[in-house]
């Protein structure tokens, strides 16, 4: 049962040398209470994929193609892309919230934590009264490991892990049914960035909502996400359950990837990399996207586009194999 | 509250400084007012007057530590000396007849056009991409007029050739001063075109420096965040965006409260106006020392007491600096 389903988005941005595709014709599904991984290099347009599911992309930037439908439990659907105004700000954390990568800077610094989750729900839910607004925040930075008192604090007097564990607790306020996390971790040490991914696990199970968990770090994916769509210049190239990504990688940009990070465990492996840079998105190579970094590549991977194809456990966009990708 | 003591003590430290310059550059100038004051009434003054004048300006003998010690207690009781432009006045009396008139004029001014420049460049920020951004080279270019061409333009527009409004003084001649709806009425409409002129050539700094800060801050990700909360525009606008793009104007905004008492002086020769800014020309031309140290000592005063309201402001809209550190 999906809860969010794009189908061909395409977003551009518009500048001086003509636009920038930097999402082009991506689809995918998002099911109800999963974790779906969202990896790729900085610049593959996850970030902006996300921005673009919530209505947060600005100018110069904007949705050229494509549509996102999200799914209520009752099973209406919703064009997101069609909301304006006050369905938008109805629709907005109240059934899709967002953390941001950096939470030093997703919180405004001259506004106690407390307030920041009173004004959610003043706006969201008028008929609560302010004992009840209280209570709610106390109960839900409590829910995160923060304890009550600090509702007064101001975020600068939380540390990296505290402040990222209050924008958890802001985005849970009003049981949205997907949380986009944009890079959640990745500005925290690894003691902390372990216990915010248990936490995020265990939210998960209480509360029941999916998320969308964006890194460029796979391994912490691996762990994590139930799904993994992996993104390479604006399209999506493989997507999968996080067991069969680890196990049998398709697309070779997958496997360079896995191969980017040292195994803690299991046999050595010799760390590969992937050789070059992320294509220049104004002019991208013809084909294949991937091919001019690619060590498999084929004569044909410059001339053809590989679409996403079905396979077993996930899909795949790779023209080798007949389609199947590397195995 | 640490903080607010020790920039309490700065600022203290500061005022000495500023009091003791005071001091000591008169007397580092060849001179002193009594010769010129001799030297303006073409000496024919008998020499016991020279005496008393001498007394009744501070002025002896005595050691340099002594005059200094003097100085100070003088100070303390608001005595500043007398004016040679206003002789026998005194100067505080000149400054405390003048200060009233440049406080409310300029200072109303300041406060009108700081006000209104801000929400303006909010707004404008805010509504960046769109005709609003029309206004900017408008902005600009008032930006770079000077105080004294918009009050000429003005007198000659409104003043001169429309006769709307009265180009001098600050009050009509026929009404007596005095706390009547008749002499507030009168000041009010003598103050109209001064204070416009100080609010137009002053406001275009104020939105330009507020758009640009805005601007800045709308790409922060709070904003982007409270943006996503579904929070109204007017919340995201005010209590996100502005509510933080301020605190860089504040400093701007109690330098510019703290040259209030300094009086926009072209616009008030220009208006023929009696406040403070006049009588620092006519201390200027009457080479009127101990009046120019007066007003200079209030001015830096009042700079220093205008930072301390900006530090004060600070403390109260920006929480980091309230941290103490320990």
């Amino acid at each position: 049962m999906n809860v969010l389903e794009i189908r061909g988005l395409g977003v551009d941005y518009l500048s001086g040398s003509g636009a920038v595709h930097a999402v082009s014709g991506v689809s995918l599904d998002l099911r109800r209470g999963e974790i779906l991984g969202l990896a790729g290099e900085s610049g593959s347009g996850k970030s902006t994929l996300a921005n673009a599911v919530a209505r947060l992309l600005r100018p110069p930037a904007s949705i050229t193609s494509g549509s996102v439908v999200y799914r209520r439990q009752d099973g209406s659907a919703v064009d997101v892309l069609a909301l304006g105004g006050n369905e938008l700000r109805a629709f907005r954390w109240k059934e899709l919230a967002v953390v941001f990568q950096s939470a030093m800077n997703s919180l405004n610094p001259v506004i106690t934590v407390g307030a920041q989750i009173d004004d959610v729900l003043r706006v969201h839910a008028p008929r609560m009264s302010r004992n009840e607004r209280t209570e709610r925040s106390v109960e839900l930075l409590q829910r995160v490991g923060i304890s009550a008192d600090r509702r007064r604090s101001y975020p600068h007097e939380l540390s990296g892990g505290m402040r990222q564990r209050a924008a958890i607790a802001i985005a849970l306020a009003l049981n949205p049914e997907i949380i986009i996390m944009d890079e959640p971790t990745t500005a925290l040490d690894v003691v902390v960035q372990r216990d915010i991914l248990a936490e995020i696990r265990a939210l998960r199970e209480e509360y029941g909502f999916a998320v969308v968990f964006i890194t460029h770090d796979l391994s912490l994916l691996m762990e994590i996400s139930d799904r993994i769509a992996i993104m390479y210049a604006g399209r999506v190239v493989e997507t999968g359950t996080a067991e069969a990504l680890h196990r049998a990688p398709r697309h070779p940009y997958t496997l360079g990837l896995l191969r980017s990070f040292p195994r803690l465990r299991g046999p050595r492996e010799e760390l590969l990399g992937i050789p070059g840079v992320p294509p220049d998105l104004r002019s991208p190579p013809p084909g294949c996207a991937f091919h001019p970094r690619c060590a498999m590549a084929v004569a044909e991977c410059s001339e053809s586009l590989p679409v996403l194809r079905a396979e077993a456990d996930g899909e795949v966009a790779c023209l080798l194999d007949d389609g199947r990708g590397v195995s | 509250m640490r903080f607010l003591a020790r920039r309490l003590g700065f600022y203290l430290l500061t005022a000495w400084a500023a009091i003791t310059l005071n001091f000591l550059i008169p007397r580092l100038m060849p001179g002193d007012p009594v010769e010129l004051l001799v030297a303006r009434m073409k000496g024919n003054v008998d020499p016991a007057a020279i005496d008393a004048m001498r007394r009744a300006f501070g002025i002896s003998d005595a050691s340099p530590w002594r005059q200094y010690l003097d100085y100070l207690g003088n100070l303390a009781h608001g005595e500043l000396g007398r004016s040679i432009t206003f002789f026998p006045t005194e100067v505080s009396t000149v400054i405390a007849d003048s200060l009233p008139w440049t406080v409310g004029l300029v200072g109303v001014a300041t406060l009108i056009s700081y006000l209104i420049g801000t929400s303006l460049g909010v707004i404008m920020a805010w509504k960046r991409g769109t005709w609003l951004d029309g206004v900017l080279p408008g902005a600009t270019f008032m930006h770079a007029v000077p105080y004294f061409w918009v009050a000429l333009a003005l007198v000659f527009v409104f003043g001169v050739t429309l006769q709307w409004f009265p180009v001098s003084r600050a009050y009509g001649l026929d009404v007596m001063p005095g706390l009547t709806g008749e002499f507030a009425r009168s000041v009010l409409y003598h103050a109209t075109l001064p204070a416009i002129t100080i609010v137009l050539a002053s406001m275009a700094d104020r939105i330009l420096g507020m758009r640009n800060v805005m601007v800045t801050t709308l790409g922060e990700d709070y904003v982007v965040m409270a943006e996503a909360k579904g929070l109204t525009s007017r919340r995201v606008m005010w209590a996100y965006a502005a509510r933080n793009a301020i605190l860089p104007n504040i400093t701007s905004f109690a330098l510019s409260l703290g040259f209030v008492v300094g009086g926009s002086v072209l616009t008030e020769i220009v208006f023929s106006y009696p406040g403070i800014g006049s009588m620092l020309l006519k201390g200027v031309e009457n080479e009127d020392f101990p009046l120019m140290q007066g007003i200079f000592l209030v001015i830096s005063l009042a700079v220093l007491v205008a930072n301390f309201l900006a530090d004060l402001a600070y403390v109260v809209l920006d929480p980091r600096t309230r941290q103490e550190t320990e």
